[in-house]
C-alpha cells in the first residue's frame, strides 16, 4: 500500500493526534468534489475544496447508512457555512464542525487541514 | 313483481346522470341515505360519468375515468342502483315506478333527473346507417367503429358549443370533417357577431370546413341505406359517409307527461323554487329535464348540481338550510378545439341602456367584449382566442371592476392592457360555477382549514373539480392567501436562486452561460453569491447547461471541467451508488432487443467481476456490487463488445421499451422493435428535468405498456399514435392522446418538440405527468404550442433536438479512452490499487449481496480528531 505521493506540489495535510499527515497533492482536489483518503489506522477521511480553495476534512463515513461514501457526495454554502450533502439519503454535514445540519444529535469528525 | 316499502321511507330517483349522482351525494350528505331507502333507476349500461368530459374519451380517458362514484359509494350508502333499466310507467295515485324489466318500487318521494336527448331535425334520411347523435359513451363508441371502419368524411349538424366539440373529435379520429350551421355563425347563442367571424377564421384554419347560413334538407342514401352525402338548403350537396347530429337538446319530459304531469309549452316538467313539480308534492324534477321556476331550461352542469342541492335539502325539510333555485348563470368556456371562446353573463348586451367594450384583432384571431352597465357594473362578455381573463372576469360579474374595463380587455402589452388579479375580487365573487364556491369559503379553505396547495383546497371544498376552467384563478388566490398569512411563497430553486428553473433556462440559453458559478455569481441570491450553490442548483443547473451544451458552447462531456462538480454521485461516477457504496452498471439495450454474443458478453463480464444481475423493469440488465475502481475495467471490456452507457445515473433518456411488433407477433401492425430502436438511439443522453422513459408497442394490445410512459408510441393501421405524461412510480397516471396516425417522420418531429418544450418550461424533478398537470392550459396548452406551434418557436425546438442528436457522444466510451478522465475512479487517493473494506459481500441464491452487519458496525470514528477544521 502506497501512502505517500512523490511530487513536488503543494500537499494536503490533516492533523492527527501524532502530527500531520500528508493525504494528497492539491491539485488532486477539484473545487466543489471531495476525494476519500485512507489514514494509516484504517480510517477514511473525506477531503474537499470550496472555490475559494479553502480545505476541509470529515470522517468519510455517513453515520446513517454505515457505508463510506460523504466523499462522494455534493458540497455547498448554507448561511455561510460550508456543508456536503450525503449521496445516499441526503442529510447536510457542517464540514467545519462536522455536526448533521439535519439531525442536531449526530456528528461526524472533522479534521484540521492545511497545505505544505 | 311490487317491492314494499316496509316502515323506511323510499326515495325513488330515475336518471343517474350527472345530477342524478350529484343528488344521491347531497342526500348522503344530509344523511338521507341512512334514513330512507334509496332506490336508482338507471337507463344506461353504466352508473353517472362525467358528460361535460365525454369527448376526452378521444384523447385517451377511458370511460371507468370519466365516472363520478364508484361502487364504494352506492354500497357504502345502501343505494339500490339498478343499471341498464329504465323507468316506464308513474302511477302518481298508488305512488308507484315500474322499471322496463318488470319490477315495481313504490315511493314516499320521486325524483325525475332524466336529462335531455338530442334533437335530431325531421329530415329525409335521418335514420340512415351512419347517422348519430353525441350524448352519451356509447354514441360515442359507436362514433369511434364506424369512422375507423367505413368513413373518411364526417359532417356536424349544428354550430353549437356541442357541434364544434364534435367536429373537432371527428376530425381527431382522422376524417375530413364539416360544419353546417344553420345560423349565420358560429356558436349562434354564446358569442355576438364579432366573436363568430373570430371563431370562424380559427376553425377554418384548422382544416375543419364551415358552413354556416344553411339548413340541412336531406340526407342522401346508397342502396345499403348507409349515408352517402347531405343535400343543403342552397341547393348544393355534401359529400360525407358520416353524420353527427348536433342540433340541441330537449328535456326528456315523456314520463312526465305520460302521468300527468305539468310541462312547459316548449318541454321541461314544471317545477317551483324548491324543485317540486307544480302538479305533485311527492314528485321532484332536477336537472335538464326541469323546467324551473324562472321559466328556464337550463342545459348546463352548474345549475343542475344546484336544483340537485335544493331537491336534497327540501326533502330533508332541514330548517337552517332553506335553498331554492331561481335561476343560474349561464357562463360558458369551450374546451378541445384549441380555441379559447369564453361568454359569461349577459354576454348579447341585452339588459336596457348597457354599453360595449370591444376589442377585435381579426388577424390574430382575437375578440373580447365586455357589457357594461350605466353605473359601471360588469354585465358580461365574450371572449374569443384568448379567454385568460374568464375566472376573473366571470367572478367579477354583477360588481364595479376595480380598473376601468378597458384595460381588462386589451392584450398585455398593447400599453395600457392591465392584468386583473383575483386580489380584486369580493369574497362573495363566485370563483368555481360548478359547485357554487364562493372566494371567501377558498380563503377559508387556507386560513381556517390550513390547506396550502391546490389538490388540498379542491378536496377541502369542491371547486375546480367540475369543467376545470377555474383551476388557474383558483392557484392565484391560494398563493395570494397564503402570502397574506405570511407564509411565504418562494418559487425559487433552492436557497441560492430566487429563479425558477424555467426562468434558469432561459438566462443560461439567452446569455450563453456555461458556468454554474457564473450563473450563481450573477443571478444568485444576494447573500449566495460568491457562494458555492447547494445540492439542488448545482445538478439542476450542470443538466440545464447539459441539455443546452451544444447550443450554447459548453462541453459536451458531463465531466470536463466544473460540470463534473455539479454532478450528483451517480453521473460523477457515470454509474448508480447502491447502500454499501458500491455501484451498479447497466449498459444501453436499444428497444430491448440483444443478440445472443452480447449477452454472453454481459454474462462473462458479471461472472468475472463477481458481479450480481438482474433483469431491471426497463428492458435490460443491471450488474450491481462493482467498487469505483472496477468501473472503468467492466467498462473497458463492455466498450470493446459495442455496448455503450445506458444512463441509469442520469436524469435523461432511460430506455424505450418494446414489445415484438409486426416481425414476430400476428396481431402487430407496425414493426414496433424497429421504431424503438430508432428513439432510444435519438435520445439518448438526452439530460432532462427528470428522467424520461418511453415504448413503443405494435398495437393497441399495448404489451410495451406504452401509456405509462413520458411518450408513449401505440402502431395502428395508419402509422402511429404519441401518447405524453404518462407514469408509473408511487403517483401512476395514463398517458393522454397528444397526436393520432403519424408518419415515421412526423412521430419524431413532435417527440422532438415535445421533448425540448418539456426541458425548457418544466421544475426541477419534474417528470412531464406532473408538468402537464402543472402547467398552465395543461395538455391543451402543450399541444397548441408541439403541434399548432401557436408560440412560433417549434423550429428553435426542433433545431435544439438536431444539435443534441449531432454532438452525442458515448460518455463512458470517452472516459475509459481518456487516463486523466479515469483519475477520479480510486477508493482512495492516497491509495488508488486499495479497495474501499467496507464494500463486502455475502452469497445469496447463487450469486452476491451487499454484507450489511459488517455496514451497521462500520468503522468508528476516531477520537483523537481535532474538532473543527482549520483552513489552510
Ligand atoms: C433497477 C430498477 C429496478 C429493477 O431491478 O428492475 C430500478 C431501480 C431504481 N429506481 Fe426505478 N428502477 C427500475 C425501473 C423502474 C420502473 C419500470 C420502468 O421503467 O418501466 C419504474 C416505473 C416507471 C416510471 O418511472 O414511471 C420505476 C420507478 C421509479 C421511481 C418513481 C418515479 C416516479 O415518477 O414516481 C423512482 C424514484 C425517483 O426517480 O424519484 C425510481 C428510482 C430508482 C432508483 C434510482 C432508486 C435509487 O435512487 O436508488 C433505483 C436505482 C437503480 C440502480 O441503482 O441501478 N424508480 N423504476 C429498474 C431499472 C430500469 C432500467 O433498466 O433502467
Ligand atoms: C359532449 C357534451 C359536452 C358538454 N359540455 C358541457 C360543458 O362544458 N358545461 C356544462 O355546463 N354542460 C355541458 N354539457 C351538458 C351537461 O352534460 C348536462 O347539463 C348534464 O349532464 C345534465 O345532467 P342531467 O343529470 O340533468 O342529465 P344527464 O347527465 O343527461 O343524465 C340523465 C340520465 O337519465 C337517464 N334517463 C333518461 N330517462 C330515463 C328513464 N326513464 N329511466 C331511467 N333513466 C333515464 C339518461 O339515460 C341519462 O343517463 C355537455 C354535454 C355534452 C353531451
Ligand atoms: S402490443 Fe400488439 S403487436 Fe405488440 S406484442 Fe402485444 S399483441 Fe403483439
Ligand atoms: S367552474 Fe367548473 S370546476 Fe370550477
Amino acid at each position: 500500500m502506497t501512502l505517500a505521493l512523490e511530487t513536488t506540489d503543494l500537499k494536503v495535510q490533516l492533523r492527527l493526534a501524532d502530527g500531520w499527515f500528508t493525504a494528497c497533492e492539491l491539485s488532486a482536489l477539484v473545487p466543489g468534489r471531495g476525494v476519500a483518503a485512507l489514514l494509516p489506522d484504517g480510517r477514511q477521511v473525506a477531503l474537499f475544496r470550496d472555490r475559494a480553495d479553502r480545505l476541509y476534512a470529515v470522517d468519510n463515513r455517513d453515520p446513517f447508512t454505515g457505508a463510506a461514501v460523504l466523499s462522494r457526495g455534493l458540497t455547498g454554502t448554507h448561511r455561510d457555512r460550508p456543508f456536503v450533502s450525503s449521496p445516499l439519503l441526503k442529510q447536510r454535514f457542517d464540514l467545519i464542525s462536522g455536526e448533521c445540519l439535519d439531525d442536531g444529535a449526530v456528528r461526524v469528525a472533522a479534521y484540521e487541514v492545511r497545505t505544505a | 313483481m311490487t317491492t314494499a316499502p316496509g316502515a323506511t321511507p323510499t326515495i325513488v330517483l330515475v336518471g343517474h346522470g350527472m345530477v342524478g349522482q350529484r343528488f344521491l351525494e347531497a342526500l348522503a350528505e344530509r344523511g338521507l341515505t341512512a334514513t330512507h331507502r334509496v332506490v336508482v333507476l338507471c337507463e344506461e349500461p353504466r352508473p353517472a360519468y362525467d358528460r361535460v368530459a365525454l369527448t376526452s374519451y378521444f384523447s385517451g380517458r377511458t370511460p371507468e375515468d370519466l365516472s363520478l362514484t364508484d361502487g364504494e359509494f352506492i354500497t357504502l350508502h345502501g343505494i339500490e342502483l339498478c343499471l341498464g333499466d329504465p323507468a316506464q310507467t308513474i302511477d302518481r295515485e298508488a305512488r308507484k315506478v315500474t322499471a322496463r324489466s318488470g319490477q315495481v318500487f313504490e315511493y314516499d318521494v320521486l325524483v325525475l333527473a332524466t336529462g335531455s336527448y338530442p334533437f335530431v331535425p325531421p329530415v329525409p334520411g335521418k335514420d340512415a346507417v351512419g347517422c348519430f347523435v353525441y350524448r352519451t359513451i356509447e354514441d360515442l363508441l359507436a362514433i369511434e367503429e364506424y369512422a375507423k371502419t367505413k368513413a373518411s368524411t364526417g359532417a356536424v349538424v349544428g354550430g353549437g358549443l356541442l357541434g364544434l366539440e364534435a367536429a373537432g373529435a371527428l376530425k381527431g379520429l382522422g376524417l375530413t370533417s364539416h360544419i353546417v350551421e344553420f345560423a349565420p355563425r358560429l356558436m349562434p347563442v354564446q358569442v355576438d357577431e364579432g366573436g363568430g367571424a373570430a371563431l370562424l377564421r380559427t376553425i377554418e384554419e384548422m382544416g375543419l370546413s364551415v358552413h354556416t347560413g344553411v339548413g340541412t334538407q336531406e340526407i342522401v342514401t346508397d342502396a345499403s341505406g348507409a349515408v352517402t352525402g347531405m343535400k343543403l338548403s342552397d341547393g348544393s350537396e355534401l359529400a360525407t359517409d358520416l353524420v353527427v347530429f348536433s342540433a340541441g337538446v330537449r328535456p326528456r319530459d315523456q314520463l312526465a307527461r305520460d302521468c300527468g304531469l305539468t310541462v312547459g309549452e316548449r318541454g321541461g316538467i314544471t317545477v317551483d323554487e324548491q324543485c317540486r313539480t307544480v302538479s305533485d308534492p311527492h314528485v321532484f324534477a332536477i336537472g335538464e329535464c326541469a323546467l324551473a321556476s324562472d321559466g328556464r331550461v337550463y342545459g348546463l352542469v352548474a345549475p343542475g348540481y344546484e336544483q340537485a342541492e335544493t331537491a336534497a335539502a327540501t326533502i330533508a325539510a332541514d330548517e337552517t338550510e332553506q335553498l331554492a333555485f331561481t335561476g343560474a348563470d349561464l357562463s360558458t368556456k369551450l374546451k378541445l378545439l384549441g380555441v379559447d371562446v369564453a361568454s359569461f353573463g349577459d354576454a348579447h348586451g341585452t339588459t336596457e341602456d348597457c354599453l360595449d367594450v370591444v376589442y377585435s384583432d381579426s388577424r390574430a384571431g382575437l375578440y373580447k367584449k365586455l357589457v357594461i352597465g350605466r353605473d359601471g357594473t360588469l354585465l358580461g362578455g365574450i371572449l374569443v382566442g384568448d379567454a385568460e381573463a374568464y375566472g376573473t372576469l366571470r367572478a367579477l360579474t354583477g360588481s364595479v371592476p376595480p380598473i376601468s374595463p378597458e384595460s381588462l380587455v386589451l392584450p398585455a402589452g398593447a400599453g395600457s392592457g392591465a392584468q386583473l388579479g383575483p386580489s380584486a375580487l369580493p369574497d362573495e365573487a363566485v370563483i368555481c360555477s360548478c359547485h357554487n364556491v364562493s372566494k371567501g369559503t377558498i380563503r377559508g379553505a387556507v386560513t381556517e382549514h390550513s390547506c396550502t396547495t391546490v389538490p388540498e383546497v379542491k378536496k377541502c371544498t369542491k371547486a375546480g373539480t367540475g369543467c376545470g376552467s377555474c383551476v388557474k384563478v383558483l392557484g392565484q388566490l391560494v398563493n395570494a392567501e397564503l402570502e397574506a398569512n405570511g407564509v411565504e411563497v418562494d418559487k425559487g430553486l433552492c436557497g441560492c436562486f430566487s429563479q425558477t428553473r424555467e426562468e434558469l433556462y432561459e438566462i443560461v440559453l439567452a446569455l450563453r452561460i456555461t458556468s454554474h458559478r457564473d450563473l450563481l455569481d450573477r443571478y444568485g441570491r444576494e447573500d449566495a453569491r460568491g457562494g458555492d450553490g447547494c445540492e439542488t442548483c448545482k445538478p439542476a443547473v450542470g443538466s440545464i447547461i447539459a441539455s443546452l451544451a451544444p447550443t450554447i458552447g459548453a462541453s459536451g462531456y458531463v465531466l470536463d471541467g466544473e460540470q463534473a462538480a455539479l454532478q450528483d454521485t451517480n453521473d460523477h461516477f457515470l454509474a448508480n451508488l447502491q447502500k454499501n457504496g458500491s455501484y451498479s452498471v447497466v449498459p444501453r439495450i436499444p428497444g430491448g432487443e440483444i443478440a445472443p454474443e452480447k449477452l454472453i458478453v454481459i454474462g462473462e463480464i458479471a461472472r468475472d467481476f463477481g458481479l450480481y444481475t438482474k433483469i431491471t423493469g426497463g428492458q435490460r440488465i443491471d450488474m450491481f456490487g462493482a467498487r469505483v475502481e472496477q468501473l472503468p475495467l467492466i467498462w473497458a471490456r463492455l466498450v470493446d463488445a459495442g455496448f455503450e452507457s445506458g444512463h441509469a445515473y442520469g436524469k435523461a433518456l432511460r430506455t424505450v421499451k418494446s414489445c415484438v411488433g409486426s416481425t414476430w407477433c400476428r396481431y402487430g401492425v407496425q414493426d414496433s422493435v424497429r421504431m424503438a430502436i430508432d428513439l432510444e438511439l435519438r435520445y439518448r443522453g438526452l439530460r432532462s428535468p427528470h428522467k424520461l422513459k418511453s415504448a413503443v408497442s405494435g398495437c393497441q394490445r399495448e404489451c410495451a405498456e406504452a401509456q405509462s410512459k413520458d411518450f408513449g408510441v401505440i402502431a395502428t393501421a395508419n402509422g402511429w399514435n404519441l401518447y405524453v405524461g404518462g407514469n408509473g412510480g408511487a403517483t401512476p397516471r395514463h398517458a393522454d392522446l397528444l397526436a393520432q396516425d403519424l408518419s415515421d417522420a412526423e412521430l419524431v418531429r413532435l417527440i422532438d418538440r415535445f421533448l425540448m418544450f418539456y426541458i425548457r418550461t418544466a421544475d426541477r424533478l419534474e417528470r412531464t405527468s406532473v408538468w402537464l398537470e402543472r402547467i398552465p392550459g395543461g395538455l391543451d396548452h402543450v399541444r397548441d404550442v408541439v403541434v399548432h406551434d401557436s408560440l412560433g418557436i417549434c423550429d428553435e425546438l426542433e433545431q435544439l433536438m438536431r444539435a443534441h442528436v449531432a454532438h452525442y457522444r458515448d460518455e463512458w466510451a470517452e472516459t475509459v479512452n481518456d487516463p486523466e478522465k479515469l483519475a477520479r475512479f480510486v477508493s482512495f487517493v492516497n491509495a488508488p490499487d486499495t479497495p474501499d473494506p467496507v464494500v463486502a459481500f455475502v452469497p445469496e441464491r447463487d450469486q452476491i449481496k451487499p454484507d450489511l452487519p459488517l455496514l451497521s458496525i462500520g468503522l468508528r470514528p476516531a477520537d483523537d480528531a481535532l474538532e473543527g477544521s482549520a483552513q489552510r
